[in-house]
């Protein structure tokens, strides 16, 4: 961060001090202004035993900073945000300081009405989703213009018309949706008010326009994307289902086949005290869209291909994640969970819960078809809908929480996994790099409250790995560089929170039967966290592991660093 | 190093300063119900008592760690303030399915909205979950809290007891 830069934020901050304080008198008057912001900065140190490297460039940090005005129906804002240079593992793309968050919305009583930068979803956003995360540096808020009507109670209609961010600049194509839903029961108020089943109908249609200014192939300028969806409910049961259909769309990632998309979503769930059940399903084909045909990575994705699978937050267990395949998969998740209830044989005093979680997912069946012609018919491929390709990964979970007395409570989890790692990962069937994964993981949990306020939490995890690639040769030293066999892992944390605002943490993950002996390292890990309010400070030091983080379907890859990192976040 | 411990201070003098400003009304967006119904959050009321809205999602353990401990006690404290909970999930499309079955199997009483588009989100400045605001009889949001540590629902109970007494808050 230059000297400049530094400054020309203090002169911001100190405009805005005078403005709020001065101002907050008569605010009520004048609107109120309000916003949040977060600083994570690192500076990184070459670590040759894990293979970190950041290069010349040791310090890095990604910040961003809100600001909201809002006066009754009226809302404004601007983020801005800094990246000189991102953070290891983010996309390099994002290099630079800049605006490029900005809105201004007018609600009042059925119309909605923004200009500028906005987020919107339609349905289970297989059509549309333009979302952030912040912490996964993804954003493709839309930047055009975005009309939401309420005629009725029950009926909602959105028009929106706009170009997609890429990095600090905008997506070449344009992005143009329509969708309308309707809420049975409040509509027919008078015949169905009384019903106990709700039923609401939803549809979209979106289309995205980018010149053809390929030399050899005939590209679609204008691709339609358009969905139907359905959503009953009646007591504890729920059904939600989703059907889009994509026009033949040409693009980087599906290796320009001029194949339409298909995507069925599907999901359904019951639940009562102390018990429920739910499974997702789903078939994609070809549903990868994007408002750049020849994007890459994580970004100008207009819609958004959820995954179902178990969302791991123990370390270990999401050493090997899953992520939707972007061009096509059929799967499904099921979920069971139970309360033992207290006083029961298994509940004890204080009850049990318990947490059964299973997934499965293929390839898409496939027949290939030899392209008639480069240009006019590439199709690639014609799918059978009746059957499944290639394994691509399965789960199983089970997870136990229960209280033993006032003071203390644990988790154990186990979990077994298998990742065909060429293809989810890497998409290539180099299976002697990346062999495909089983891996049997297992999580203790206990917390202690030792007084009101005061607690110690303690963790371990084992990862118990098998790699199934054909034989490897390792050289004397056992110095062959096979990156993605990594053997078995073995973890301990210890969390101290003395009182609400402090916590103190110490970790090692050990790897420690690597095939490569000189890789059965340590990975340490210390922090302080200091929480006020809305505002929280921490600070690092240690050694971060590579791996694979995951969001809208789309992986990244976050090579291993070592080094010291605060983090800086809070709201007003 | 050096900039960035400048720059940290600077933005902690501004937000000791933006302190001033809480006691804003709850803004406004649209929310999902669990039915499926939409509502505005500028809609939620207590009858002049206290309110917690909390933000949190299904995948997020600390999240739900904090309302399983509010749970605990969250009938009495009812009770004794009159108090009332708005649990607010931010889950997308991956994982809103599991808001209804994690209410549901967990027995909260809460009200619960799911917030998918996180228009709601951002209209409160929630950078991560959990986030938890205090919201008086007023209708204004006078405290929050940022993460969950164990125990941090004691103090959230006290303030939410001062409330109820008509005393002022402090971090």
């Amino acid at each position: 961060m230059t000297l400049k830069l530094s400054s020309k934020l203090l002169f911001s901050f100190f405009i805005i001090l005078v403005f709020n304080s001065s101002f907050a008198q008569i605010k009520d008057e004048l609107g109120s202004i309000h916003g949040n912001f977060q600083i994570d900065a690192a500076n990184y140190e070459r670590d040759t035993i894990i293979n970190a490297d950041p290069g010349s460039e040791v310090f890095r940090y990604n910040a961003f900073g809100n600001i909201n005005y809002q006066k009754g129906g009226f809302t404004a804002g601007v983020r801005y945000e800094s990246y000189n240079p991102p953070l290891l593992g983010y996309l390099p793309g994002y290099k630079g300081s800049g605006v490029p968050y900005r809105f201004a919305r007018y609600t009042h009583k059925d119309i909605d009405i923004t200009v500028g930068n906005f987020y919107e979803q339609f349905g289970s956003g297989i059509s549309l989703r333009a979302y952030e995360n912040r912490g996964l540096l993804y954003d493709n808020a839309l930047d055009g213009m975005r009309v939401i009507f309420t005629p009725k109670k029950g009926i909602i209609l959105k028009g929106l018309v706009g170009k997609q961010r890429t990095y600090f600049s905008l997506s070449p194509g344009v992005v143009r949706g329509f969708d309308g839903e309707i809420n049975l029961m409040d509509v027919f108020d008078s015949i169905l008010g009384k019903s106990k089943t709700k039923i609401i109908l939803g549809g979209s249609f979106v289309s995205k326009f980018q010149q053809d200014q390929n030399p050899t192939l005939v590209l679609p300028e204008n691709v339609g994307n358009s969905a139907g969806r359905v959503t009953i409910i009646r007591g504890g049961f729920n059904f939600n289902a989703e059907y889009a259909y994509k026009i033949n769309d040409p693009s980087y990632q599906n290796k320009y086949s001029y194949k339409p998309g298909h995507a069925i979503i599907a999901s359904a769930s019951y639940g009562m005290d102390g018990f429920s059940l739910m499974f997702s399903g789903k078939m994609l084909d070809n549903m990868s869209f994007r408002s750049d045909r020849d994007a890459q990575n994580t970004i100008d994705m207009i819609n958004y291909q959820p995954d179902f699978s178990k969302f791991h937050t123990y370390s270990l267990m999401a050493y090997y994640p899953y992520a939707t395949q972007p061009n096509g998969e059929v799967g499904g998740t099921g979920e069971l969970q139970y309360k033992f209830k207290k006083g029961s044989l298994l509940g004890g005093k204080y009850g049990m819960d318990i947490t059964i979680n299973g997934s499965a997912y293929y390839g898409i069946d496939t027949i290939g078809i030899a392209a008639i012609s480069d240009t006019l018919n590439n199709f690639k491929y014609s799918t059978n809908y009746g059957g499944v390709g290639e394994e691509y990964y399965h789960d199983f979970n089970i997870e136990i929480t229960k209280k033993l007395s006032k003071k203390l409570k644990f988790t154990v989890m186990y979990a077994n996994q298998f990742l065909n790692q060429s293809i989810v990962q890497f998409n290539t069937p180099d299976k002697e790099e990346h062999p495909d994964i089983t891996s049997h993981i297992g999580v203790l949990d206990v917390i202690w409250r030792y007084k009101t306020g005061s607690a110690i939490r303690f963790e371990t995890q084992g990862f118990f790995g098998s790699y199934d690639y054909k034989e490897h040769k390792y050289d004397d030293n056992g110095e062959k560089n096979i990156t993605n066999n990594t053997g078995s892992w073995a973890s301990a944390l210890i969390e101290w929170t003395p009182n609400t605002h402090w916590s103190i943490t110490v970790a090692d993950q050990y790897n420690y039967n690597n095939p490569v002996i000189s890789k059965r390292v340590h990975y340490y890990f210390g922090m302080i966290g200091y929480t006020n309010g809305p505002t929280r400070v921490s600070l690092s030091y240690g050694r971060q592991r590579q791996g694979i983080f995951c969001a809208g379907g789309v992986c990244r890859f976050v090579p291993a660093s070592s080094g010291l990192s605060i983090s800086i976040s809070s709201s007003f | 190093m050096k900039k960035l411990l400048i720059l940290s201070s600077a933005i902690i003098v501004c937000l000791s300063a933006f302190k001033s400003s809480d006691g804003d009304k709850i803004p406004s967006a649209t929310v999902k119900k669990l039915d499926g119904s939409t509502t505005n959050s500028s809609t939620f009321v207590n009858a002049g008592k206290p309110m917690i809205i909390s933000f949190w999602a299904t995948w997020c353990k600390p999240c739900k760690k904090e309302l399983d401990a509010i749970n605990e006690e969250y009938a009495e404290l009812v009770k004794e303030t009159g108090v009332k909970l708005i649990a607010i999930s931010i889950d997308d499309a991956r994982s809103s399915g599991k808001v209804v079955t994690d209410v549901k199997v967990k027995g909260w009483t809460y009200e619960v909205y799911i917030d998918e588009n996180q228009d709601f989100k951002r209209a409160m400045n929630v950078n991560n979950v959990p986030h938890t605001f205090l919201v008086d009889g007023d209708g204004k949001i006078v405290w929050s809290h940022n993460s969950y540590a164990e125990g941090d629902e004691e103090k959230l109970f006290e303030n939410v007891r001062k409330l109820a007494k008509g005393e002022k808050l402090s971090h």
